[in-house]
């Protein structure tokens, strides 16, 4: 005989003629932590899973962002020696820089600073280290995208 | 050491460590090239002053240690997003590691002139 073998309900034939069939069926076995009418509706959202998105989504758009970003910036056209005020003023006369800029600025913070929490959530056990943690990493992040995106909208080229 | 945490070693933890540190070194430097960028906000002056330490030759190698982690960074963010979404992507986790490290050290080979030129030229003339 075959080991491969199987019977019709699903028993091997080492185990034997199975106890159950179309009369005698196997108990039906409840899930566990099955939802019920009864059960309290979900205090959590899914915001794991958007996170864990977001890390993904937001770091392909920053591979193009940020490596092109590099090219201009420290690559082409003398590398760094030619930034200055003159260079900043001439990029963000166009919109296209500007938005550019600005989706670095937000997607790379966001990145960052969820990245962050994860290493904040990882090493930081006890409760008030995890709250002060973040709570600085929050306010700085905050504090660093509304600058930026301040700085971006209200540039002048004429400042004295 | 936190409780219950498995370091298993190999490609795989050791990229997963070297992805963390990048991350980290990467953030805190954003936070300051985000308050640099914004003195344009303040002066042309106060701007070109600051942005005169970034053509310093210590500063010139210092981004190439931040372009060696920004391209790791997202080389093996690239592998990350492989190994989840692609159906063969924990199988093939190592050989994709040894791409991103050979990728990787061409790029930073190719950065070499690009980046530490300028420096170059300032401490041995040109």
């Amino acid at each position: 005989m075959s080991t491969t073998e199987t019977s019709a309900s699903g028993v091997g034939p080492v185990e034997g003629a199975s106890l159950y069939s179309v009369d005698n069926p196997a108990p039906v076995i409840e899930p566990p932590r099955k939802r019920t009418k009864k059960t309290p509706k979900s205090t959590r959202g899914n915001f794991e899973l958007a996170a864990w998105l977001f890390m993904r989504l937001s770091g392909v758009v920053l591979v193009v962002l940020v490596i092109g970003h590099l090219l201009i910036q420290l690559v082409l056209d003398g590398g760094v020696s030619k930034i200055g005020f003159a260079f900043v003023a001439g990029r963000w006369a166009s919109p296209f820089w500007q938005v550019w800029d600005l989706a670095m600025l937000w997607l790379a913070m966001l990145h960052g600073a969820n990245g962050l929490r994860t290493v904040i959530n990882d090493y930081a056990e006890r409760p008030n280290t995890r709250l002060w943690l973040k709570g600085l990493l929050y306010t700085a992040t905050v504090f660093t995208i509304l600058l930026g995106t301040l700085v971006i909208f209200t540039f002048d080229p004429n400042i004295r | 050491m936190p409780a219950g945490t498995l370091y298993r070693g190999r490609e795989g933890m050791w990229s997963w460590v070297a992805h963390r540190v990048t991350g980290v070194l990467i953030f805190f430097f954003l936070f300051v090239h985000v308050l640099d960028t914004a003195l344009v906000r303040v002066s042309p002056q106060a701007y070109d002053d600051v942005v005169a330490t970034y053509k310093t030759p210590i500063v010139a190698l210092l981004e190439y240690g931040l372009v060696a982690a920004i391209l790791f960074h997202a080389l093996n963010g690239l592998r990350v997003i492989a190994v989840d979404f692609w159906i063969k992507g924990a199988r093939y986790q190592k050989q994709m590691l040894w791409t991103v490290v050979a990728v990787w050290i061409v790029l930073m080979l190719g950065a070499i002139y690009p980046v530490l030129g300028h420096a170059a030229r300032e401490l041995f003339g040109s």
